[in-house]
């Protein structure tokens, strides 16, 4: 039954996060509304992408203060929810895939262990029932062998197939929501765009939001509806397409990489003291 | 300046063997950079390690300016060539001091201590000169990787071998590391030899790319080719359609 609800999966206004007692927020007035479709959040390194992330999944450790005038999920406050209740909604309803799947995968369990325990929480199936469930979401990732694959660690498979594994765990109990931190930053190219497409059909079918939180602007410009830049801590700018771009940063962001279509001499470098002075007018 | 002939790398041995490069040839004139692209396995930096005289387990021939080099390095012939790696962090000694790392190669290269060049080394990739006492984890990933570069130049060598230089980097860094490298270049006429799996980066920097796959070169692209789009291996066309989404 396809999902006519209009009301957004996630409403986020003014979120701020502060690490002990630093005097500099890691995030600052962050606003933003995810519907049943792919936002992107890009930045640099230390630009609070990846803490906007785990703000929303509540992931942060103790010293982490996460106050937001509104951070709903499906219409209920994130905040307000116990660490019991959050449990419930992380995996079920929202979905993290991180970036390298060599250190989220559990080395020591069987990948159809793994999955299947993905099955066995979210879905309430037990025994050979969950092991079904996980053989035939490893064939939704397109997986060839998913038999063979069930019974292998994850040392052994590939970095590509690692992150489809990952893929299948998370969206197999069809969250609403699935937050996807840098999730091809450690494949190869080759793999990457395999990957992206996959979880961007998966998604679709799902009918669920997507955050992409990526470094990769054009990569993010051409997956996503929606683009927030963020700079220290600041959404900066919202954007649809690249061109559109005004603020100095994601223009410089954009002028850094090379092109081979428009090759330069010398790159172009951020000048940050005319975005220090354009974000803190 | 770099002659490569039938360069062949096995792992291992009888049944077990990995046959990692197989009887790749190739030559870099001087001042002029190469670019080497491929996946992850391929053996690429397993070519750029054999020629930094990491490796072992290579036959074939390697002359560098004419001189043909071999397993065992003499410290000449490890001065022609010097290595940059990925992972800066990685490369540096934690606990020593930049000034410890940076004067480290002209110390074993039996050149003094090496401590009257750091200062000068320091100022030629943009870092303040009291940098040198500090220790790798109080700098930044881009300053870090300035660091190896400047390492990697002060015993003045002609040919720099780049392995993945930039991917450890945000593209904004990574701009200005590129920079750098371009710079160098141009004042002390060096060759590079680039190897990454970014084509945007190899086509920025590079004069001529060469695409691998286990362990062979299937393509060579020119700066016009890369420019224009133009491959000649379905690999090749494969690997520019993923890149450029």
């Amino acid at each position: 039954m396809p999902d006519l609800d209009e009301t957004p999966v996630l409403s986020v206004r003014d979120l701020n996060v502060r690490f002990g007692r630093n005097s500099i927020p890691a995030v600052s007035n962050v606003s933003f509304d995810v519907g049943r479709e792919r936002i992107g959040i890009v930045g640099e390194s230390g630009s609070g992408k990846s803490t906007t992330g785990r703000a929303i999944m509540r992931l942060l450790p103790q010293r982490a203060a996460v106050t937001a005038e509104r951070m709903d999920f499906l219409g209920s406050p994130l905040l307000e929810k116990t660490e019991r209740q959050m449990g419930g909604l992380r995996g079920k309803d929202i979905a993290l895939i991180m970036q390298d799947p060599r250190y989220s995968l559990n080395p020591v369990l069987t990948i159809g262990k793994q999955v299947a325990e993905a099955a066995k929480l979210h879905l309430g199936v037990r025994g050979k029932d969950a092991v079904a469930r996980a053989r035939d979401m490893l064939a939704r990732v397109r997986i060839n062998d998913p038999d063979r694959v069930l019974s292998l660690y994850p040392h052994q498979i590939s970095g590509g197939m690692g992150q489809r594994v990952m893929i299948a765990m998370m969206l197999l109990a069809r969250p609403k929501l699935v937050i996807a931190d840098e999730p091809t930053s450690a494949l190869d190219v080759s793999v990457r765009k395999d990957v992206l497409m996959l979880l961007d059909e998966l998604v679709r079918e799902n009918n669920s939001g997507l955050i992409l939180i990526s470094h990769d602007i054009r990569m993010v410009a051409a997956f996503c509806e929606r683009i927030l830049v963020m700079y220290s801590g600041r959404v900066v700018e919202t954007l649809s397409r690249l061109e559109d771009a005004a603020h100095p940063y994601t223009r410089g962001l954009i002028a850094a990489m090379p092109d081979p279509k428009h090759p330069v001499r010398r790159l172009k470098v951020l000048d940050r003291k005319s975005i220090e002075v354009e974000t803190n007018p | 300046m770099i002659k490569v002939e039938n360069l062949d790398v096995v792992y291992g041995a009888k049944d077990k063997s990995n046959h990692v490069v197989r009887g790749v040839s190739f030559a870099v004139s001087r001042g002029e950079t190469l670019g080497i692209v491929g996946e992850s396995g391929c053996g690429k930096s397993t070519v750029l390690r054999s020629l930094a005289g990491l490796e072992g387990a290579w036959t074939g021939s390697i002359s560098f300016d004419g001189k043909p080099v071999g397993k065992v390095r003499t410290r000449e012939e490890l001065k022609l060539a010097q290595m940059v790696f990925q992972d800066p962090y990685g490369s540096l000694h934690p606990r020593h001091r930049i000034g410890t790392a940076l004067a480290e190669p002209i110390r074993s290269m039996g050149g003094g201590d090496g401590w009257a060049r750091v200062a000068e080394a320091l100022q030629q990739v943009g870092l303040p000169a009291h940098f040198a006492s500090r220790f790798p984890h109080e700098l930044s990933g881009g300053q870090r990787q300035r660091v190896a570069i400047a390492r990697a130049l002060i015993l003045s060598p002609p040919i720099l071998l780049l392995d993945e230089p930039t991917s450890a980097l945000d593209v904004s860094i990574q701009a200005e590391v590129l920079n750098l490298l371009a710079d160098q270049r141009e004042d002390r006429n060096l060759t590079f030899i680039l190897v990454s799996h970014d084509l945007s980066v190899i086509s920025h920097m590079c004069d001529r790319v060469l695409v691998m796959q286990n362990g062979v070169f299937v393509d060579e692209l020119s700066r016009e080719d890369l420019q224009a789009g133009v491959t000649h291996a379905s690999y090749s066309r494969e690997l520019f359609e993923a890149s450029f989404l």
